[in-house]
């Protein structure tokens, strides 16, 4: 309330006021994680965000940090928070050994990524290709890239436009069950698939 | 369709800058994508102003602008989410994204009106490389979901 009134006065006495900006941390919407930002001051200062709903608010040469009710914030930035896009879809898809055939289990799975492409405006999907380490790293890499041009043909036959799918391969490199050199491991024969 | 017409007049504008400034024009790979697009969303590129639509690409050096109706939502290559309220201008200062390495700089800049973030891979994967200008503060984004606003009323 004082600083709003020091506002005003400001106003009539200077023709103009500097800007509060802000800054609002949240919860992460769907893990409730909260992240952290640190706020410098243009003017001086420094505030880290790091506690849900916590603010920081620059101007008149300061930071100040502060913490908001969840449900004010929820409710001045309801148009912004609603406006957001739909999180990023994952899928995981596996293969047959040394393959770009997906499995049965993975082929039946298709049609559940379709139907979240068809639900996204303007859909991108992003494919990773990885193998286990049964062969050299540069074979593997070549699977890997197969395996994501495969699943990105698939794609295609279905229906999507390939003009919106990034195929990528990371060989043998980050494996999702870390195993010795050699070792076969159905679970790293597989592709990451994002929807976003 | 919609996009189809948007592409052909972006397309021809872009033609043109090109014509004027010689041949040089900055990387064309884009750092994000128009997922939602109400009331007045105007994009400024290479000096011109063209209405957005859902589909079109935003590149480094762009501006969204919206007017009082106006909002948009967009996604960016490392998965960051934005939302744009009414009355804003958002400019993209910067968006390089290695997709092997993730490594990268995001650098926004709101010179006017609010903004909601859900950060990606680049701020995930390495402190303080996204990065939001206001014209009051510099905000080191670690992560994950804010919101900004600028010139608001307290």
């Amino acid at each position: 309330m004082i600083a709003r009134l020091g506002c005003a006065f400001l106003l009539i006495g200077l023709a103009g006021c500097a800007t509060t900006d802000r800054v609002i941390l949240l919860p992460d919407d769907v893990s409730g994680k909260v992240g952290k930002i640190n706020v410098v001051g243009r003017g001086g200062g420094e505030v880290l965000l790091d506690s849900a709903y916590g603010e920081a608010r620059a101007g008149n040469g300061e930071v100040r940090a502060g913490t908001l009710e969840a449900e004010d914030v929820r409710q001045r930035f309801a148009k912004e928070l609603a406006g957001l896009p739909a999180r990023p879809a994952s899928f995981l898809l596996y293969f047959e050994n040394d393959s770009n055939q997906l499995t049965a289990d993975s082929r039946a799975l298709l049609p559940a990524i379709l139907e979240e492409v068809r639900r996204r405006p303007a859909p991108e999907v992003v494919v990773i290709g990885h193998t286990d380490r049964v062969g050299t790293v540069e074979y593997n890499d070549k699977l890997s890239l197969e395996r994501a041009r495969a699943t990105r043909e698939l794609l295609i036959a279905a229906g999507f436009d390939g003009a919106h799918i990034e195929v990528a391969g990371r060989g043998e490199r980050e494996p999702l069950i870390p195993t010795d050199d050699e070792v076969p491991e159905p679970r790293n024969r597989r592709v990451e698939i994002s929807v976003r | 369709m919609m996009l189809k017409r948007w592409k052909s007049s972006f397309l021809a504008s872009l033609l043109l800058a090109a014509g004027l400034a010689g041949n040089a024009w900055a990387d064309p790979q884009p750092a994000g994508v128009f997922k939602r697009v109400e009331g007045s969303v105007t994009v400024q590129h290479e000096g011109n102003r063209v209405p957005a639509v859902v589909g079109m690409p935003v590149y480094a050096s762009d501006h969204v602008i919206t007017g009082a109706d106006g909002s948009a939502g967009l996604t960016f290559e490392d998965a960051s989410l934005l939302s744009v309220g009414p009355s804003s201008d958002l400019a993209v200062d910067r968006f390089t994204f290695d997709t092997t390495t993730y490594d990268g700089a995001f650098e926004l800049s709101l010179a006017q009106g609010r903004l909601a973030v859900v950060s990606g891979k680049i701020a995930k994967h390495q402190q303080d490389a996204m990065k939001v200008r206001t014209p009051g503060s510099i905000l080191g984004v670690r992560g994950t979901e804010f919101v900004v606003e600028v010139g608001g009323k307290s």
